[in-house]
């Protein structure tokens, strides 16, 4: 038993851990990656019929208000079976965005329809300046009559092609890196002026870099008070780094029970490959990165319901954490099993791949490490 | 970095840089500086350009077709070679079963294959590992057996790079199961046309396609093409590892990419400045270029030695491990430099004629994809756990 989970989170262990052993399988996986959209509609269709869509949102808005520990639980299951579903652009960055920085009329309008599958939510904000800092927005939007005029350049925008709907940031008003002169509009994917480039990412995710060129959209486009809403972005982004700790946790735990599994059937000078000092020391020390990295990340998640700061200051720890114990462990299985590790037919290379853009995505871990010691709070 | 040089070292080194400029294609080092796939046509037009100059196998003796250069010569033409972006020299051929088949060929041998290395008319490839022997070498199951004036060979091979391109394989196949299991290894050149071989490539986890399966079914193999005695093959394969190990110091190409690596942060903005105004960021680059400085070190001295007459012995394992961790540390600044667009997996990029614009930086494309492939570097030509070993019992006698 999970003792740091509750009992309602084991269930919801256990539906997620069954969907991703019944019918999340690498071979099924490989063909949904190769169709149109990048995924499988049907299993979108299940996330909302077993409440996964809807689980973080809002309760009044058709969401089951559940706490980022819930969520920690489903994306665990996901980092599991390498589910390619736009989950974090769609629940995780447009929903959470939407349910905090959007006006009732989006919220009544996008949410429940999120939480149904039927409709899907990209956020487009990094740029291609920014790197890993928050709040460097360069793309614009000048108030006109009646609305917003949008220009500029965004990058790797998750989902964006499949997206129904875009939550766009841009500066109407202050400099490139304030915090302050940044908000948040709704951006119909067809809008005149808009051009999507899609593409698949290294790990088998779709994302596109977008051009806005005179994009006109109404004042009700505008979610929320206008150059305030950096707050949410940094919130809502924290919140994904949290929970994209627990996919790494999934996907570590999965890899290294592929390795350790590789460690007792590979036979090699005549005994198990296990059997080798060099190669169980090697095991022992990726079995810990994933239960430190495990314990750390479902503890993260309940720190960080309790305040912005300590939002703040699990999400860089956690991602500290999970790039460095990603790094190791993908390195490491990949050695471990040798020539077949190298192969894109094996499972093995596509865990290692995950862990490797998961640290790439919002901040590596030397990156949020300077950001935490920064914020270091232990006294001296 | 430093390099102390003489004035004739100098002289020479201006003399590559003026043939480099004159004499390689642009389209190559255009290839080359994009990190794009290269055909079979680019790496042979590539070797014949500097097979006319008389510059292919400078580490050959001299009467084979060498240079007859001095180790620094040696160092020197590979690190301009590698600074200008020239396409590698692949070791199969002039690296590998060459010095095999000068030291342990027949004379007839020698006559016949030597030239058609020197020349590129025929393209080697490897056969070593196979399914069920990687790190346990010795356990090879590739089975030759004597009828008549042939061997006949059943079996497989993996790992097996540019298999697909390849005119000849030298081949690793067991003569006999009795005694020792490195006893019963010979040595075989086979021709990769010959009747039963399968060549089945592999795509790797950069998306690339360089190595391959290969399997024999009832090849028939002239026994002419036996290397040595039968029996012996062990001796040679370990001689040829020596070698290969040597080869993967590659200090040239990694001097080069670690100045691309600064190249990239220069042009990474962080904040105000740029990534290679990051102290932490520049310090891990410089301690990756001492360790480049120390493993030049040690490359300049058992180039000494083996120009002095010395064979690679178990110190190249040092070259091996060093070498492999010193690019594999390059990879992971690269990724780290090209920050958010290491995400975009666009493997067209890395085909020759791709004249779109490119998604995010220009040098973006390859950068992850190598970060992916290079994991390759710590496990081929013996995991670096298998070289530790062998530097254990080798050279410590543990």
């Amino acid at each position: 038993m999970d003792i740091m989970l509750s009992d309602e989170q084991r269930l919801l262990k256990d539906s997620v851990d069954r969907f991703i052993a019944d019918e999340y399988g690498f071979e099924q996986r490989k063909g949904w990656v190769a169709e149109a959209a990048g995924y499988a509609a049907e299993n979108w269709a299940t996330f909302a019929e077993l409440g996964w869509l809807a689980l973080p949102l809002p309760e009044e808005h058709g969401g089951l208000g559940g706490s980022l520990s819930d969520v920690a639980v489903v994306l665990e299951g996901f980092g599991t079976g390498l589910v390619v579903e736009p989950y974090l652009a769609t629940v995780l960055l447009g929903g959470q965005l939407v349910a905090e920085a959007g006006t009732e009329a989006h919220k009544a309008d996008i949410l429940p329809k999120v939480a149904e599958g039927q409709m899907k939510l990209a956020f487009a904000h990094t740029e291609r300046q920014s790197r890993y800092n928050l709040p460097d927005v360069k793309t614009e939007a000048k108030a006109g009559s009646g609305g917003f005029t949008l220009n500029g350049q965004k990058s790797i925008v998750f989902g964006a092609a499949d997206a129904d709907l875009l939550v766009v940031s841009a500066r109407t008003s202050g400099g490139q890196r304030e915090e302050g002169g940044i908000s948040l509009f709704c951006v119909a994917p067809d809008a005149a002026g808009l051009t999507i480039r899609a593409y698949g990412t290294q790990d088998s995710q779709r994302a596109a870099d977008l051009t806005l060129e005179n994009v006109e959209v109404e004042a009700s486009a505008l979610m929320g008070q206008a150059d305030g809403a950096y707050p949410v972005i940094a919130r809502t982004v924290q919140r994904a780094m949290i929970s994209l700790g627990a996919e790494a946790v999934g996907a570590m735990g999965a890899l290294n029970e592929l390795t350790f599994e590789y460690l007792k059937t590979r036979q090699q000078f005549g005994a198990p490959i296990g059997t080798f000092q060099s190669l169980q020391h090697r095991a022992a020390e990726m079995l810990m990165a994933h239960k430190l990295s495990r314990a750390m990340v479902f503890r993260m998640a309940k720190a960080a319901d309790t305040g912005d700061e300590a939002l703040a200051q699990a999400a860089t720890a956690t991602k500290v954490q999970i790039g460095k114990a990603g790094k190791f462990v993908g390195q490491q299985a990949i050695q471990l099993h040798g020539g077949i590790g190298m192969t894109d037919e094996y499972a093995a290379g596509h865990y290692f791949k995950r862990l490797t853009m998961i640290d790439a995505l919002f901040g590596t871990a030397d990156h949020h490490l300077t950001a935490f010691a920064d914020t270091s709070d232990i006294s001296s | 970095m430093m390099m102390e040089l003489t004035p004739d070292e100098i002289a020479f080194r201006d003399e590559v840089r003026a043939f480099l400029r004159d004499s390689m294609p642009d389209a190559l080092r255009q290839k080359v500086e994009k990190g794009q796939h290269l055909s079979r046509e680019d790496f042979l037009d590539w070797h014949k350009i500097l097979y006319a100059k008389g510059w292919i196998a400078p580490g050959w003796p001299k009467e084979h077709g060498g240079a007859g250069w001095t180790p620094m010569q040696r160092h020197i033409f590979d690190d301009e070679l590698a600074t200008a972006y020239a396409p590698p020299i692949l070791p199969f051929g002039l690296a590998m079963v060459g010095p095999v088949i000068m030291n342990f060929g027949n004379d007839a041998q020698k006559a016949h294959y030597l030239p058609r290395i020197l020349s590129g008319e025929d393209w080697w490839c490897q056969g070593y590992s196979e399914p069920g022997a990687g790190s346990d070498l010795a356990s090879l199951k590739t089975k030759a057996v004597r009828d008549g004036d042939h061997y006949v060979v059943d079996g497989a091979k993996t790992w097996t790079t540019f298999a697909q391109h390849a005119d000849m394989m030298f081949c690793l196949v067991r003569t006999s199961s009795e005694g020792k299991r490195q006893e019963g290894i010979s040595f075989l050149l086979m021709d990769m046309k010959s009747e039963g071989i399968t060549v089945k490539p592999i795509r790797t986890i950069d998306g690339g396609c360089e190595i391959n399966e290969v399997f024999f079914d009832n090849v028939r193999v002239p026994a002419e093409n036996l290397i040595g005695e039968e029996g012996k093959g062990w001796t040679y394969a370990k001689f040829l590892l020596g070698y290969e190990r040597t080869g993967m110091a590659t200090i040239g190409r990694s001097r080069r990419q670690l100045a691309e690596v600064r190249k990239i942060a220069a042009s990474e903005p962080v904040g105000e400045g740029t990534l290679l105004d990051d102290p932490k960021f520049r310090e891990k680059a410089a301690a990756i270029e001492i360790d480049l400085l120390a493993l030049e070190s040690l490359v300049l001295q058992v180039l000494a030695e083996q120009s002095a007459g010395g064979k690679p012995g178990p110190e190249s394992s040092f070259l091996k491990i060093k070498g492999t961790e010193i690019q594999q540390g390059i990879s992971e600044l690269l990724l780290e430099a090209v920050g958010n667009y290491a995400h975009p997996f666009v493997p067209e990029a890395l085909e020759h004629g791709w004249n779109e614009e490119p998604i995010g930086p220009d040098y973006a494309a390859p950068i992850a994809p190598h970060y992916f492939n290079f994991r390759k570097t710590s496990i081929y030509g013996g995991t670096n756990e298998i070289q530790k070993n062998i530097v254990a019992k080798m050279i410590l006698g543990l």
